[in-house]
């Protein structure tokens, strides 16, 4: 059978992300956690080829405690095993230092059963580098495929897949050897509704937690912050608008007071404008 | 198929309450919520009143998201332009344990769902509830929004909040009469800690709770509210929706309203809104609340009525009848009795030897005295006023013409037996 390995990344929903109003740095505080939007391309494409040829899919990320949920998640969409590889000494880690410590717990899940697909997203929503599945893909010597937008074929037997990747001039189709990375592109499919059945196991499933060794790091060089080179010399905010939206009010609330109400003020404000519509009136 | 022990709709605190007790006492639960996360629901900004709570995690003040204790309460009764009231402050309300907290409720819901989830419930959550699986009139499991989505159990607990769906599909629940829902809308308004702490004349950690009556609600049956928590104020006023329909008054217009009221603005003056919310309260108190239990079901919270409009009090009845339907499910089972409709009687006389049913039943008539009686938001409002003004403006007048004045005022608007009756009626309601 198949074995499929998926990369998810936790991330804060950045459609909910407020920026303090004095302070302007960002609160983190009651942004909800979601699963990386385009880690949930990657995920049911994997899927897919489940229902269709048959696979096993393992979730992965690395993470803090809490992105239990996300593995949790993903459990209740049809994987079938998740492992939650979380160790103080991840922290701080850039693209460099989390594709290694990825790879190496990739490594470890080889061990029991060989695998023959990694999906990861295009990128993620609060990084944007797209560079952690490459480097996974480096490290363990897999064909690499980034931007597909579909899968054609799958074949256990021939050790082959033939899938479609976006490009600038249009689609190429390619065709390579397993084992391989594949990264999803955006949009190339629409996650399942999970069935209650799979609902109620998610709940039930106990999460593998691997720390640093489990995931087969003995040297903390290559992890965490000092495993990352990446230098941030700047971090800013960009300045907050300004200007404050204004209610309409009239008196009695009816539709044709208010909508006079506000060309009244619309003129007051850009006197051009009515001297445009006055214009084209004539 | 699944089958559990017992399953509960909601994951609000009467759900959560319940859940909890019955899986400590090591029951198989099943818990499902609708919202994304539990709290994703739910109007944020409220009081929590302690003892509920501690009744079934003791230790929650170490772990629960808190917001400031609560140590001084002020009623108003507001006039267009002035209010007259009493404030009570008291330094034994800083005496640990605390009694009474503000919460975000969105924080506060998930924190408690987590523990519900330590103690073993599996908790299911963005899946909807779509009816009651029956077999003949007793319950026996519950159908989802899910493929394969049907689970059973041989109890259902609806905590499924004020108009429940299901209840009212299962013929258990009549129709919500606009009568006895009231309609509430708040905002979050964000202000830094020290202007919080400035305005309300208090210490880090402690809060000051307004409730307020009058003209603020236009004549309609309602009140006001504000409530600081640690860098926001929770404000929003609430009226019977049979009113909002009647009147035609938008509620966020009379939140505006309210918000630029003189002895408001000042308060939250410069409060950047981070949260605008609209949620039913079921305020028909005893006189409306449906059957509670049956053969397979029990009704927890709001979507039994269990709310005590009179003192705002909500959560802490959602998490008393939580907890007293679990124990009564758990001494069943523990002794090998069914879950019929007979059996679980000894839910509701739980409750009755609660302060639920006792606070309930004092003030069953509250709501239809209020209702008959709209002077009691526009007309003393504005006398009460007017007297305090009158009596405080140093004009040359002689005091004792001024009591005259007032006690004319009085008679006038309400004439003395309408006095003499609006204070019996007041009487009767609060007995
Ligand atoms: C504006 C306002 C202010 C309030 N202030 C206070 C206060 O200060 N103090 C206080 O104690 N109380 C207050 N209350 C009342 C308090 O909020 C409620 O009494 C309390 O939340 C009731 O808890 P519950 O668990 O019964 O219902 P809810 O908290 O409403 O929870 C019900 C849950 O069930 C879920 N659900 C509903 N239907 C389904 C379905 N079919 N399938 C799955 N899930 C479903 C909902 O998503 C929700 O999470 C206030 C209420 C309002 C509206």
């Amino acid at each position: 059978m198949l074995h499929i390995v998926v990369c998810i990344k936790q991330v804060p929903d950045s459609a909910q992300i407020r920026v303090h109003p004095v302070t302007n740095t960002i609160m983190r505080q009651g942004v909800p956690a979601i699963i990386n939007p385009y880690d949930l391309y990657a995920l049911e494409e994997a899927l897919r080829i489940k229902d269709k040829f048959g696979a096993y899919v393992t979730v992965i990320t690395m993470g803090p405690p809490q992105a239990e949920n996300a593995l949790r998640k993903a459990l209740s969409f049809g994987a079938d095993d998740a492992i939650l590889v979380t160790d103080r000494a991840f922290a701080g880690a850039d693209t460099l230092a989390t594709s290694f410590a990825l790879a190496s717990a990739i490594g470890q899940i080889e061990k029991n059963m060989p695998v023959d697909l990694v999906f990861c997203g295009k990128q993620t929503i609060d990084g944007d580098t797209a560079q952690v599945g490459p480097g996974i893909a480096k490290r363990l010597e897999l064909e690499l495929l980034t931007y597909i937008s579909s899968i054609e074929s799958v074949n256990a037997a021939k050790r082959e897949i033939v899938v479609q990747r976006r490009s600038e001039g249009g689609v190429q189709v390619l065709k390579t050897r397993l084992p391989s990375l594949i990264t999803m592109l955006e949009g190339s499919n629409e996650m399942r509704f999970a069935t209650m059945p799979n609902m109620i196991r998610a709940a039930k499933t106990k999460v593998s937690r691997w720390d640093r060794v489990a995931a087969g790091i003995e040297d903390v060089s290559n992890i965490g912050l000092k495993g990352s080179p990446t230098v941030v010399s700047k971090v800013f905010a960009p300045s907050p608008k300004t200007v404050k939206a204004e209610m309409v009010q009239t008196e009695s609330n009816d539709p044709q007071d208010l909508a006079a109400s506000l060309l009244m003020r619309m003129f007051t404000k850009f006197p051009q404008v009515r001297e445009e519509i006055a214009r084209s009136a004539n | 198929m699944e089958k559990f022990d017992c399953i509960v709709v909601g994951a609000g605190p009467s759900g959560n309450a319940a859940a909890y007790t019955l899986a400590k006492a090591g029951l198989s639960v099943l818990q499902i919520e609708r919202g994304e996360y539990p709290g994703s629901k739910n109007v944020q900004g409220a009081i929590l009143y302690s003892d509920a709570l501690e009744r079934i995690i003791p230790e929650f003040r170490d772990e629960a998201p808190l917001e400031r204790h609560i140590i001084e309460q002020r009623m108003w009764v507001l006039d267009d332009d002035s209010y007259i009231g009493t404030h009570y402050r008291s330094d034994a309300f800083n005496q640990k344990p605390y009694n009474r907290y503000t919460i975000l409720r969105a924080q506060f819901d998930k924190w408690f769902s987590e523990k519900v989830a330590q103690q073993g419930v599996l908790v299911i959550c963005e899946t909807t509830v779509t009816d009651l699986i029956m077999d003949g009139k007793r319950v026996v499991g519950v159908r989802t929004d899910r493929e394969q989505g049907e689970v059973f159990a041989d109890i259902v607990i609806l905590a499924d909040g004020v108009n429940s769906l299901l209840a009212k599909k299962a013929g258990f629940h009549p129709e919500l009469n606009p009568g006895d829902v009231a309609l509430a809308v708040k905002e979050i308004l964000f202000l830094p800690q020290e202007s919080v702490e400035s305005r309300f004349n208090v210490n880090e950690g402690e809060g000051v709770v307004i409730e307020m009556i009058g003209k603020i609600t236009q004549g309609m049956m309602g009140t006001g509210f504000l409530y600081t928590n640690q860098e926001s104020i929770t404000i929003g006023v609430g009226c019977m929706l049979s009113d909002f329909k009647k009147e035609r008054i938008p509620p966020y217009l009379l939140l505006e309203r309210m918000k630029n009221h003189p002895a408001i603005k000042p308060l939250i003056q410069g409060g950047e809104m981070k949260e605008y919310t609209a949620h039913l309260i079921p305020e028909g108190g005893l006189r409306a609340m449906p059957q509670i239990c049956g053969d397979g079901w029990m009704i927890v919270g709001d979507s039994g009525m269990f709310v005590n409009a009179v003192h705002r009090e909500g959560s802490n009845l959602a998490m008393t009848t939580g907890r007293l339907a679990a124990e009564t499910v758990i001494d069943l089972k523990r002794a090998g009795k069914d879950f019929t409709s007979a059996n679980l009687a000894s839910y509701r006389s739980r409750l009755d030897d609660s302060f639920v049913m006792k606070d309930l039943a004092k003030y069953r008539d509250m709501p239809g005295v209020f209702h008959a009686n709209p002077q009691f938001f526009t007309t003393y409002p504005e006398l009460l006023n007017n007297a305090a003004r009158t009596m405080l403006t140093v004009d040359g007048g002689d005091k004792k013409s001024k009591e005259r004045e007032i006690l004319r005022s009085f008679t006038r608007s309400r004439t003395l037996p309408g006095l003499l009756s609006d204070a019996y009626k007041m009487w009767r309601a609060l007995r």
